[in-house]
C-alpha cells in the first residue's frame, strides 16, 4: 500500500518523534535499527509499527552500538536505514559515526538531545550535545548536523537528512531535544516529497574502484556499490585508497582521503546549509539560534520589533557544517548578536570566531530543560 | 607431484608434520624469506593432500602426474 | 579435489598475496578451509558477503575475491546482522577472533545468537590479542603468559562453543587447525544450516602467544592440538582434553524467516 495510505489523513496532530517515524518513511526509509532510550523511544516504537507495513525491516538491537553497527551494514545492502537515540546512546555511537564516515556510508542518526552529561535529565530538553555531534569521534571529519525547531521541522527535517546523507554519502544527524520530540502539534504531509538517491555504480567492473570519486560527474562523492552486485567492494575504517584496500603508513593516502571526505561537505555549505532568516536588511542586532530555542527567539525578534528596534532572526536549521562566511558578513553590518542557546555556549563560540570582534557577541544560556523565555532574550537586547 | 611456491611458503612446516607418509621433511634448503622450505619424497605420497588443505599461505600443491 | 592453485585462482586476491599473517599463523588454514567448503557447496560468491571485526583472524575477508566489510572492533556481528536483515537472500560470513568475538564483542555475540539470524560465524582463538602484540585475552588459559599477564594469567577463560551452546545457538563445531579436513565439514555444514552457525577454531599464534609461553618450535605447537584436543565421543575419558567435533545441530526458526512471515502478516 502507498505510503501516504498508511500515514492517513493530511493533517495530523502528532509528536514530534512521530513526526520524525513518518518523515523517515516519506524519505523512503525502510530499515531502522534501535535501542530504547528516553525521549526517543517513540521513534523506535512508530518504527516497529508501521516498517512491517510496508515491507521493511525493524530490528530491535541489544545497543546503541549494534544499532549504529546494523544500520550501517544494512545500507551496504542498498536500504535507506535510520537508528534514533539521546545523549548516552549517542556517546556510545561515536566510534561507528567514525566508521560511516570514513566509508562513506549513508544513514540517518536521529538524537533527540536531553539533559547531560551522563544519564542526566532523561525527560528534560537540552541542546548539550552541540559539540558531541561536531566532534564527538576521533580523527578529522565534516560532518552534516540538522536541528529541527518545529514538530513540521522534524518531519521535513528527517527527509532532507535523508537526501544530503544520499547525496554527499555522509551519515547525517538530526540534532533534535526532548521538548520538539515530546511536543505535539499540527503537521502537514506533503503532497509531493523530493527524493534522492545514492548513485549507483554504472561502469565496466573491471575498471571500478569502489573509493575513486568523480566516474560519472566531478564530484569528491564515489558511486555507491551494493553488497551483492557484481562488484567486489572491501569496505574498511582503515585508511584505503582509492581500490578499498587498506593503506595505513602512507601519508599521502592518508591526507588525501581526509581531504576528501572534509571537502566533498565543505565544498558544499551553499547546498547543505539552509538557514530561516528573517528581517536582515538595515537590522542593527541579530538573534541566532536553533531547535527549541529559536521559538522563544522569534517571539522575543517580534516583540523587540513592535519596540521599534531593528532585530533580525537567524535560525540555524543546518547546526554543521557551520556557516561561518555567512555569519562573518552579518557581523559586518550589524552591532550585536544574541546566540540563544540550551546549553553553556556551544554554537556561541562558533559565532564569536566568524565574527572575530567586529561586534558584541552574547550568549543568552538556560539549562536544565528549562527553555528560554522571550523576555530572557529581550533583557539582552536592551 | 607435489610443488611447492617458494614465493608463498613461510617454512611453518605444518605440511610436514600432517603428512601420513612422510613424503615432506625439514630441509637446508632456503628461500628468500629465509626460512626452509620442505624436501619432498614423491614416491611416499599417496595423494592424501592433507598438506594442501593445512598449508596456511596456498603455498602447496600436489597433483596426479 | 580442487587443489590450492585453483582455489587461489579462483577466490583469493592475487594483490594481497602473500599475507600478512606471521609464518606458522592458522588463520590461512582457516581461510582455505572455508573457500574449500565454499567450492564444495558451489556457492556464489557474488551473493556472500565477508564480514569482520579488527584483529588478525579479521583481516581473512581481504583476501577474498568478494563484497567484504572490515567493520569496527567487535561489532562484525551488529554490522552483519544489519546486512543479513537487510538483505536475507545474502550469505554472511563472519570471520572474529577472541578478543573480537568474546571480549569487546561479547554482548553483540550472544545476542546475535539469541535473535538466531542466519549468519556463519567463524571463530578463530588463538588465545591471545595478536595484533597488538599478545596480550591477555577472555581465552588465555590460566597461567599461560602473555604482555598484560607477565605473571601467568589468573582470569578465568571462557569456553567459546559451550558460550555459543548456552546462548541458544543451532549450529556450534569446535576443530583445530590440525584438523583441516574436518573443519572444512564444520564449515560446510554451517553454510547449510538455516540460523546461527558457530565453528570455533583453535588455532596457534607463534609470534605472541606460544612464544611467550616458551613453545618456540613449530612441531611442538602443531603438537599441542593434536594432543590436547579430544574428539566428543571420547570426551569422558579424557576431562583434561579439550573436546572438538560438532557440539550442536538442531533446527530453530531463523530471524529473517520470522520477520518475513510477521511481515506477510502485518502488511497491508
Amino acid at each position: 500500500m502507498d505510503i501516504n495510505t498508511i500515514l492517513g489523513p493530511r493533517e495530523q496532530f502528532i509528536q514530534g518523534d512521530t513526526a520524525c517515524v513518518y518523515g523517515a518513511l516519506l524519505a523512503g526509509c525502510s530499515f531502522f535499527a534501535g535501542y530504547p532510550i528516553t525521549p526517543a523511544t517513540e521513534i523506535s516504537e512508530g518504527m516497529s509499527r508501521l516498517l512491517p507495513k510496508i515491507g521493511g525491516t525493524y530490528i530491535q538491537m541489544e545497543d546503541e552500538i549494534a544499532s549504529l553497527g546494523a544500520i550501517i551494514g544494512a545500507s551496504w545492502t542498498g536500504k535507506k536505514t535510520m537508528t534514533a537515540t539521546s545523549g548516552p546512546g549517542f556517546s556510545l555511537m561515536q566510534e561507528n559515526l567514525g566508521y560511516a564516515l570514513m566509508t562513506e556510508t549513508p544513514c540517518v542518526i536521529v538524537n533527540v538531545q536531553r539533559g547531560g552529561p551522563s544519564t542526566g535529565q532523561p525527560t528534560r530538553a537540552s541542546q548539550g550535545d552541540v559539540m558531541q555531534a561536531r566532534y564527538g569521534s576521533h580523527g578529522d571529519y565534516e560532518i552534516i548536523v540538522l536541528s529541527p525547531s518545529s514538530v513540521q521541522e522534524m518531519l521535513d527535517l528527517t527527509i532532507r537528512a535523508f537526501n544530503l546523507s544520499e547525496k554527499y554519502r555522509v551519515p547525517v544527524i538530526l540534532l533534535a531535544d526532548e521538548s520538539i520530540g515530546h511536543m505535539r502539534e499540527k503537521i502537514t504531509i506533503p503532497e509531493h516529497t523530493l527524493i534522492i538517491n545514492r548513485t549507483l555504480v554504472d561502469i565496466d567492473y573491471t575498471e571500478y574502484k569502489p573509493f575513486r570519486a568523480g566516474y560519472l560527474h566531478a564530484t569528491k562523492i564515489p558511486e555507491f556499490d551494493t553488497f551483492g552486485s557484481k562488484y567486489n567492494t572491501y569496505v574498511t575504517g582503515l585508511t584505503h585508497n582509492k581500490d578499498g584496500f587498506p593503506v595505513t603508513g602512507d601519508w599521502k593516502v592518508h591526507s588525501d582521503l581526509i581531504k576528501r571526505l572534509s571537502r566533498k561537505i565543505t565544498d558544499n555549505i551553499d547546498d547543505i546549509c539552509e538557514m530561516d532568516c528573517r528581517f536582515l536588511n538595515y537590522a542593527e542586532s541579530v538573534i541566532i539560534s536553533y531547535g527549541i530555542s529559536a521559538r522563544p527567539a522569534l517571539s522575543a525578534v517580534e516583540m523587540a520589533r513592535t519596540m521599534e528596534k531593528n532585530v533580525a532572526y537567524i535560525n540555524l536549521k543546518t547546526i554543521w557544517p557551520f556557516n561561518y562566511e555567512f555569519i562573518s558578513e552579518v557581523s559586518k553590518q550589524v552591532d550585536k548578536i544574541v546566540v540563544v542557546e540550551m546549553n553553556m555556549g556551544q554554537i556561541y563560540h562558533c559565532v564569536k570566531e566568524a565574527v572575530e570582534g567586529r561586534c558584541d557577541v552574547e550568549l543568552v544560556s538556560s539549562l536544565g530543560g528549562r527553555v528560554p523565555t522571550p523576555k530572557d532574550i529581550l533583557e539582552v537586547l536592551k | 607431484m607435489i610443488r611447492i611456491s617458494e614465493e608463498y611458503c613461510k617454512g611453518c612446516g605444518y605440511c610436514v608434520f600432517a603428512c601420513p607418509t612422510d613424503a615432506l621433511k625439514i630441509s637446508n634448503k632456503i628461500n628468500f624469506r629465509g626460512v626452509s622450505i620442505p624436501l619432498i619424497d614423491e614416491k611416499a605420497c599417496k595423494m592424501c593432500r592433507l598438506c594442501e588443505m593445512i598449508c596456511p599461505d596456498f603455498a602447496i600443491v600436489v597433483e596426479e602426474e | 579435489m580442487i587443489s590450492n592453485k585453483e582455489l587461489h585462482d579462483k577466490y583469493i586476491k592475487k594483490a594481497m598475496m602473500p599475507s600478512i599473517l606471521c609464518a606458522g599463523c592458522g588463520n590461512g588454514t582457516v581461510l582455505n578451509a572455508t573457500l574449500r567448503a565454499i567450492d564444495v557447496l558451489d556457492m556464489d560468491l557474488d551473493n556472500m558477503v565477508f564480514v569482520s571485526g579488527i584483529g588478525c583472524s579479521s583481516r581473512l575477508n581481504a583476501y577474498i575475491n568478494a563484497d567484504a566489510l572490515h567493520a569496527t572492533h567487535g561489532r562484525a556481528l551488529a554490522f552483519a546482522t544489519g546486512i543479513k536483515a537487510g538483505n536475507p537472500k545474502l550469505d554472511v560470513v563472519v570471520f572474529t577472533g577472541d578478543g573480537d568475538c568474546a571480549g569487546i564483542g561479547g554482548n553483540h555475540f550472544i545476542h546475535a545468537i539469541r535473535r538466531n539470524i542466519g549468519l556463519t560465524v567463524i571463530a578463530i582463538n588463538n588465545y591471545t590479542y595478536g595484533m597488538t602484540g599478545g596480550q591477555m585475552s577472555p581465552t588465555t588459559p590460566q597461567k599461560s603468559i602473555s604482555t598484560t599477564s607477565p605473571y601467568g594469567a589468573i582470569d578465568h577463560p571462557f569456553d567459546l562453543a559451550e558460550l555459543a551452546k548456552a546462548a541458544g545457538a543451532p549450529y556450534v563445531a569446535r576443530w583445530t587447525i590440525a584438523h583441516p579436513l574436518q573443519l572444512q565439514r564444520a564449515i560446510k555444514k554451517g553454510l547449510k544450516n538455516n540460523g546461527f552457525s558457530f565453528i570455533e577454531v583453535l588455532s596457534p599464534c607463534p609470534t605472541s602467544f606460544w612464544r611467550r609461553n616458551k613453545v618456540r618450535n613449530f612441531e611442538t605447537i602443531y603438537n599441542w592440538y593434536k594432543e590436547n584436543t579430544v574428539t566428543i565421543k571420547k570426551a569422558k575419558e579424557h576431562p583434561d582434553k579439550i573436546p572438538i567435533g560438532e557440539l550442536k545441530n538442531i533446527d530453530k526458526d531463523e530471524w529473517t524467516d520470522l520477520w518475513k512471515s510477521l511481515v506477510s502478516e502485518v502488511r497491508i
